[in-house]
């Protein structure tokens, strides 16, 4: 099947293996990942003022395509998963943010939050599923892994809708089914530090060397994440065992070495 | 041809600021039959119903319509005026266009024209109205009490104390509720048992009040003063009447492992067990789901050991019969299920407590014999972090929206209780605000700041973790806008409160209306606190809202005083506005009789015509005196030979001809 696919800047350089991996892993468990064509900047982050609009258009360009095109779209960075989302949740709900953004765009036909939008890993779990995947790993991970979160994917709960924001299980489940053996540990929903890297670098590394220290104390020989952003600092302050997800997922399956 | 009065109520500005009200006194003024028309600023105050008073013998009025707010709210009154100035109190009609109108309209135009139409219906429906007599109905002077604990007990104790009958029912096997799980009690700190206890024994020892443990509220039938209640006792396998409680039993019994719901599961029970020394009736209960003889028919060791024979394996649920004239509703509440609330760690952590658990950790009669020990490894702990509002105050989803009410109050208690009994102890509070307004309350909050030294920290918490063994709580501190991660060796969760679940059901048997929230729906929030809409029913205690137990006691005692009121009544004005059937009409269908929630019709045979041409036809009778005036039987009627006086079709019909007349 195909899946219109939004991947955002960031996957086409700081984390290209993670775009990378992700499209080789899909088009093996027979899902193909059709970049939307001329997308722009999700935003960054979702702008929390009622009144900012202009933030919005970009992610609405996206949805409306999509929403001719399937009424699915398909994201991977936790960030630009996280504005989509919200941004299509306000055209849903927010009758004001709707109208202005409609007026302004002047579209075909008013966008209302038709689209369904899924991160990557909702895809593995209810269109691929995961005992499928377990079936078509060819090289099982066997190691220790603890599944990190950081809060993108999972807050704010009621938007996101992703999983349990205090307990998530998703990534856990995926860490099985590529054979691994996932490791629970206190730090995995915490903040990384996210942006704050840019203007307090101590506080960062003060909550990502937390989290390392919280994964390493219960064995987990690698960390895992989801967002480039969250994989930047852990890396920087120490996280030479931290990896993309889909680059566990495509040594798994056999299509990277 | 009638002779109408019309009065509009200003109410203030509540209409006034949204109706015209002098428009809609020249306007309803030349409908047909109206005779008179004036508004007025409060027509419900004494002046108000002076005026109305006057009007109609100075009109010689024949009825009179009252614009004002809902009829919920002052129709009685307005009866009443009527009464006094000679008029039939059912010649009134209230047109509400406070609640209907003013509240809900800005527009003073549209407001001012629908209060115009709304008035226009209620003159048009009062033309044919007719005057009308209520019956007389007599009053079990009996009252019913469902739920036994604080609320219960003292409502009970003051009912019987008036010398009326009172029967409390209860679903555990003994009265006493939550109070009787509590350590001591905030402000004063005295014993709970020590001040619950006397109580106890005086239900169980008043000639008046009989109670009925282990059972519940099976039906519920008949109206106020009559009420007739099934109530369910639920099979003890133990004949209350032998049964001494000595115990015997509860040592020989071989299955041990039920866990203790008295002592919130912190410790277990035998499958045979007395909830609790001081429970009343002091009388053993078989756990059905635990006991080895029920489920497998072998082993009848406590029926071998008691030396009253009281043991009956055999012993069956029994319904009993009652009447009552009024009815308490008691239930109470249970502290929230947690499983929303996984940042506390409360499923993975055994040091992670609910308050009402650490109230059984300090109660000399718990599962530590008020040692407090904290339950994974009976140390005592050295550090406590308390953390308020755990799904209070939450609009996230997770939780409940209002203030449990009760939770700053007893954790002040319980850190001061802790500081007290081991001062080495150091106790924290996260808070987001404390609020503790009552008699000698906030002195006794501030006790526990400034004399016991607790540390009270501005912030809620995020996570509680275990490392190393230590379970760390991080949590915001608001004032120095610092995150704290404070290394605790238990956790206590101010949990929030919330109705216990059995009242959806009671709800439903008594048409008690019931908020989003579970809680009952008293009959006015200000004025009428503790009655119900439906008549007869009456509230106390946390079924209603969150409530302390010295606000639990004033609201049962207000409860009964209205019980008291009621019972004290040789008879009740009943509702005339009942059904009726036209005999010439009905073909005795039966679909009335099925749609009946309150059973008020029969059927009989009866003879038409004379001589040679007499035919006997079955036909429908209303019970008046049962009859509530639901209606659903005369919009079930196929002949239309039902009809509900004072809500007649054809004056249903006529409001909606004027309702819908351009």
């Amino acid at each position: 099947m195909k899946i219109c696919y939004y991947p955002g800047c960031t996957l086409k350089n700081q984390a290209k293996r993670l775009d990378d991996c992700a499209r080789l892993s899909a088009e093996a468990l027979g899902v193909t990942m059709e970049e939307i064509p001329e997308w722009q900047c999700c935003g960054g982050v979702y702008p929390m003022a009622k009144d900012e609009i202009a933030t919005k258009l970009s992610s609405v360009r996206a949805l409306d395509y999509a929403k001719h095109h399937g009424g699915t779209l398909l994201t991977l960075c936790s960030a630009c998963h996280n504005v989509i989302k919200r941004v299509n949740n306000d055209m849903a709900t927010e009758k004001s943010i709707r109208d202005k953004v409609n007026n302004y765009m002047r579209l075909d036909e008013r966008y209302e939050g038709e689209t369904k939008v899924i991160h990557y890993l909702e895809m593995l779990k209810d269109i691929v599923g995961f005992d499928n995947i377990k079936k078509a790993v060819k090289n099982p991970v066997n190691k220790k892994i603890g599944a990190y979160y950081g809060c993108l994917l999972l807050r704010p709960s009621n938007v996101m809708a992703f999983d349990n924001p205090e307990n998530p299980t998703i990534l856990e489940d995926f860490i099985s089914a590529i054979g691994g053996t996932p490791v629970k540990y206190p730090f995995r929903n915490e903040c990384c530090g996210a942006y704050v890297s840019l203007t307090n670098k101590s506080l960062t590394e003060q909550k990502s060397k937390k989290i390392l220290e919280s994964a390493a104390a219960v064995g987990a020989e690698l960390v895992l994440t989801a967002c480039p952003l969250c994989y930047y600092n852990l890396k920087k302050n120490g996280g030479d065992n931290v990896v993309y997800f889909t680059e566990l997922l495509a040594k798994a399956l056999g299509v990277t070495e | 041809m009638q002779r109408i009065g019309v009065f509009i109520c200003h109410c203030g500005t509540n209409i006034a600021a949204t109706v015209n009200v002098e428009k809609v006194t020249e306007a309803l003024r030349k409908e047909p039959c109206v005779v008179f028309a004036d508004n007025y600023q409060y027509m419900c105050s004494e002046n108000g119903q002076q005026l109305i008073k006057n009007k109609i013998k100075e009109y010689n009025l024949t009825g009179i319509v009252v614009c004002a707010c809902s009829p919920r709210m002052h129709e009685g009154t307005f009866r009443k005026t009527a009464e006094a100035a000679g008029l039939n109190p059912y010649m009134v009609e209230i047109a509400n266009i406070r609640e209907q109108c003013s509240w809900i309209h800005k527009d003073i135009d549209e407001a001012t024209e629908k209060a115009v139409i709304l008035g226009r219906t209620a003159i048009a429906k009062l033309t044919l109205n007719t005057p009308l007599t209520a019956g007389e109905t007599g009053v079990t002077k009996r009252a019913l009490v469902i739920g036994g604990g604080i609320a219960g007990i003292q409502c009970a104790l003051d009912i019987a104390d008036a010398g009326y009958e009172v029967d409390i029912v209860e679903k555990r096997p003994t009265i006493g509720g939550r109070m009787s799980q509590l350590d001591k009690t905030f402000p004063t700190l005295d014993c709970s048992a020590c001040i619950l206890t006397p109580k106890m024994v005086d239900c169980a020892q008043s000639e008046k009040i009989k109670l009925f443990t282990y059972s519940e509220v099976e039906e519920v039938k008949g109206f106020v003063g009559n009420f007739k209640v099934k109530i369910k006792k639920k099979a003890r396998y133990v004949d209350e009447t032998k049964c001494t409680g000595c115990g015997v039993c509860m040592a020989n019994c071989p299955s041990k492992k039920g866990l203790n719901a008295f002592n919130m599961n912190l410790n277990t029970r035998p499958a045979i067990y007395i909830p609790f020394a001081q429970a009343i009736p002091n009388v053993a209960v078989i756990d059905p789901e635990q006991c080895i003889k029920l489920k497998t028919g072998k082993c009848g060791l406590c029926q071998m050991k008691c030396g009253v024979g009281a043991i009956d394996y055999t012993q069956k649920d029994e319904y009993v019969d009652r009447e009552y004239g009024a009815i308490v509703v008691a239930t109470g509440f249970k502290p929230i299920d947690l499983t929303n609330f996984n940042e506390y760690g409360y499923a993975d952590n055994k040091d992670v407590i609910t308050s009402l658990e650490l109230e059984r950790l300090m109660n000399a009669a718990g599962p530590t014999k008020g040692v407090l020990l904290r339950p994974s490894d009976n140390e005592h702990p050295k550090v406590i972090t308390f953390i308020q509002c755990v799904g209070s105050r939450d609009v996230s989803g997770c939780g409940k929206p209002y203030c449990s009410k009760i939770c700053c109050m007893y954790t002040a208690k319980h850190a001061m209780l802790i500081r007290e009994k081991y001062p080495d102890t150091e106790v924290h509070v996260f808070y987001i605000d404390v609020r503790t307004p009552g008699k000698n309350y906030d002195e006794f909050y501030r006790r526990a700041v400034e004399q016991y030294g607790v540390d009270y920290i501005k912030g809620m918490v995020g996570k509680v973790y275990n490392e190393n063994g230590k379970l760390m709580v991080q949590g915001s501190n608001l004032l120095d806008n610092t995150q704290v991660v404070i290394p605790s060796d238990l956790v206590v969760l101010a949990t929030a409160i919330e109705p216990d679940p059995s009242v959806r059901d009671i709800a439903s048997k008594l048409t008690i209306s019931i908020d989003t929230n579970n809680f009952l729906t008293e009959a006015h929030a200000k004025l009428k606190p503790v009655e119900c809409a439906t008549a007869g029913v009456f509230l106390a205690g946390v079924c209603q809202g969150p409530k302390d137990v010295p606000e639990t006691v004033s609201q049962a005692s207000a409860a009964a005083s209205k019980v008291i009121g009621l019972l004290a009544k040789d008879k009740l004005k009943g509702n005339p506005c009942v059904a009726h059937s036209d005999e010439m009409m009905c073909t005795g269908c039966s679909q009335c009789a099925r749609v009946c929630p309150y059973g008020a019709i029969t059927y009989e045979d009866k003879t038409f015509g004379r001589g040679a041409n007499a035919t006997v036809r079955r036909v429908a009778v209303v019970n008046p005196a049962v009859c509530q005036g639901c209606g659903a039987c005369t919009v079930t009627c196929p002949s239309g030979a039902m009809d509900l006086h004072g809500f007649s079709s054809s004056q249903i019909l006529k409001e909606i001809d004027f309702i819908c007349k351009k």
